[in-house]
């Protein structure tokens, strides 16, 4: 499981924390120059983003460390559930029944803020001579019960390599996993059994890098050189669109799904200015940066 | 015996009373208190074994008895679909996972046991003093490689290299676990057999030697035989290591729910050591941090637990009443 934690403290930090303390004891005010935490826990796809936002936010305000961890969607969803964190970072929706949590929990429903796009890619290993593939043909070698499991199948060669299509996929509670049901396979579809589920956004790169007859679908930040990213289109005979950030802004890509920060219905002024800070072109400026693609400014 | 004699004659003694009366009730409380301590040690693993089962039990059995639910006992056994988290139709049948967790153990000993045993022969027995340290520092090593480590070379070194030998089209399979997994269990088989090599006293081998035995038949013929306790021990600890691993089989085995002896067209699969499966420590790994607390899905993974512990629990038991029988018999 990749879970990575950074923590942002500034040497200032203890010192601050006394003479606050000192200040609280004195009987004044709270100082502003706190330092105030924002807990972020959440999805794998947006861990790199949510960890250069809170790198980036130490310059610009200081006396707020956000503590960044991954985890998964769902992770972040059952803290945020649990109250253990300010801001869940998810790849997908809130489903009706965790929003129905949510409510019963904070008395209203979690807060959505949309903060960026993914485009997910579909990595074939370089020695693959295919270049294109649609929806069509994706939920065809995923679904459950779908007609395509040879690479003949869809007319392709690759010499000297098993004919068996190797599928990629992620572990069922992943929020990449819901997505690419949603999108590819059909919502009421499964997938078809006996798919290699890895544990982590990079784990399919790096499966889909070492095998041949592979094919696996993981966010495009974590494309490497050693692996093939597949132009997509919808069906068979629409035209296939390679995945950009124009194309993903535009919509013609047809597989990228939008990244969410949710929080509790209250929060902190520091957690609000934050938000505020990531929607920003300040803040858009880094999800281009990271290989995602940022909201259309307008 | 002797000890408990003595102390109980010198309770008796007026010098002795002399000597408790002088002690201060501080230093007799401390005594006192450090045999709570200690009696608390004794029954602290008790305790804990009963608080794991309560808490097992406590997650995972209520999903038995629930009323609207798609699970099923015959069905959680019998079936391979494993769809948790599925939109429409939520399955939750265990079968592919035991058959991954069997074949990816009983390969890793295949391929263990002989290397082990043979390991701890040589070092027990034909080896000077110098290389028998240098080996175990080296075989000890092997243990110290955190099980994340050793499912990252499955993932990017062992995987290529299977590929490319064996021209299959995944290197995540049964094998590339196995040989993983008797890696892991290595260390520990070889460390116990060694010992119990060592423990056949020196008389067998010198009685055998004086008979005229070469050193294959002494080994043969009178100390294995006579270790055969300790090497099945050994060998059930390397069995319950290989069955309880979890992060290493979650990357390496490819994870994916399969039954490797069948072929798509219904036959059985020679090369069922090449099928990618998935074991059930490493299901549990992957989805409990994920799913909702108290839902099926959740409870269902507790199951899994549940199941690994009675696992575990025969294997340990048989072992105890195999050595046990066999120490009857000598």
């Amino acid at each position: 499981m990749t879970t990575t934690i950074k923590r942002m403290t500034s040497p200032g930090v203890s010192l601050g924390l006394i003479a606050a303390l000192g200040l609280g004891l004195s009987g004044c005010k709270r100082n502003t120059s706190d330092q105030l935490t924002i807990q972020n826990i959440g999805s794998d796809t947006m861990v790199n983003l949510a960890q250069a936002w809170a790198e980036a936010y130490q310059a610009v305000e200081p006396a707020v460390s956000v503590e960044v961890s991954g985890g998964g969607s769902g992770i972040g969803v059952a803290a945020l559930l649990n109250g253990t964190c300010e801001i869940a970072n998810s790849s997908r929706h809130l489903e009706a029944e965790e929003m129905e949590k949510a409510k019963t929990r904070y008395g209203a429903e979690a807060k959505e803020l949309l903060v960026g796009y993914d485009a997910l890619a579909i990595y074939v290993h370089a020695s693959n001579p295919l270049e294109h593939i649609s929806v069509e043909e994706l939920s065809e070698i995923y679904r459950e019960g779908g007609s395509v499991n040879k690479w003949s199948d869809i007319g392709v060669q690759i010499p000297g390599v098993p004919d068996e299509i190797v599928r990629v996929s992620r572990q069922n509670n992943s929020g990449t996993y819901h997505y690419f049901r949603e999108a590819v396979v059909g919502k009421q579809a499964d997938f078809k059994p006996g798919s290699r589920d890895m544990n982590g956004s990079k784990d399919v790169v790096s499966l889909v890098e070492s095998t041949p007859g592979a094919i696996g679908y993981s966010g495009i930040g974590y494309r490497t050189d050693k692996v093939k990213v597949l132009n997509v289109s919808k069906t068979k005979s629409d035209p296939a669109i390679v995945p950009t950030i124009e194309t993903t802004l535009d919509k013609t890509y047809p597989i990228a799904r939008p990244m969410y920060f949710y929080t509790p219905p209250d929060v902190a002024s520091h957690v609000t200015k934050y938000m505020e800070w990531v929607v920003s072109p300040e803040g858009q400026k880094i999800v281009a940066e990271k290989g995602y693609v940022p909201l259309e400014l307008r | 015996m002797e000890w408990r004699v003595r102390l109980r004659t010198g309770r008796m003694l007026p010098k002795d009373e002399k000597m408790r009366a002088k002690r201060s009730i501080w230093k007799v409380a401390v005594e006192k208190g450090i045999e709570v301590v200690i009696h608390l040690c004794g029954i602290s693993a008790i305790v804990f074994v009963f608080g794991i089962l309560f808490f097992l039990a406590r997650e995972g059995l209520p999903l038995l008895w629930k009323e609207d639910t798609t699970f099923s006992i015959s069905k959680f056994f019998g079936s391979t679909e494993w769809y948790p988290t599925s939109m429409a139709n939520k399955r939750y049948g265990i079968f592919a996972l035991i058959v991954g967790s069997a074949s990816v153990v009983t390969l890793a000993m295949v391929i263990a046991v002989p290397f082990a045993i043979g390991a701890a022969v040589f070092v027990s027995e034909f080896c000077g003093p110098k290389i028998k340290e240098t080996l175990k520092v080296i075989i000890e090593l092997l243990a110290a490689i955190p099980s994340i480590v050793w499912g990252f070379i499955g993932l990017t070194v062992i995987s290529p290299l299977v590929i490319k030998v064996f021209h299959v089209p995944v290197g995540l399979n049964v094998f590339n676990a196995a040989f993983i997994l008797a890696l892991m269990a290595m260390p520990i088989m070889v460390s116990i057999g060694e010992d119990a090599l060592k423990a056949v006293p020196d008389g067998f081998r010198e009685a055998a030697v004086a008979l005229g035995a070469t050193r294959w038949q002494m080994i043969h013929r009178v100390l294995l035989p006579a270790a055969k306790n300790g090497l099945l021990a050994a060998v059930l600890l390397g069995v319950g290591r290989a069955v309880g691993e979890t992060m290493a089989v979650l990357m390496a085995t490819g994870h994916a729910i399969n039954i490797p002896f069948v072929t798509s067209d219904g036959e059985f699969n020679w090369l069922w050591m090449f099928e990618s499966v998935r074991t059930l420590t490493a299901t549990i790994a992957a989805e409990l941090g994920e799913t909702g607390q108290g839902s099926d899905h959740y409870r269902v993974l507790f199951l899994l637990g549940i199941l690994l512990l009675s696992i575990t629990f025969i294997i340990n038991f048989t072992a105890d009443v195999i050595v046990k029988g066999i120490r009857k018999q000598i």
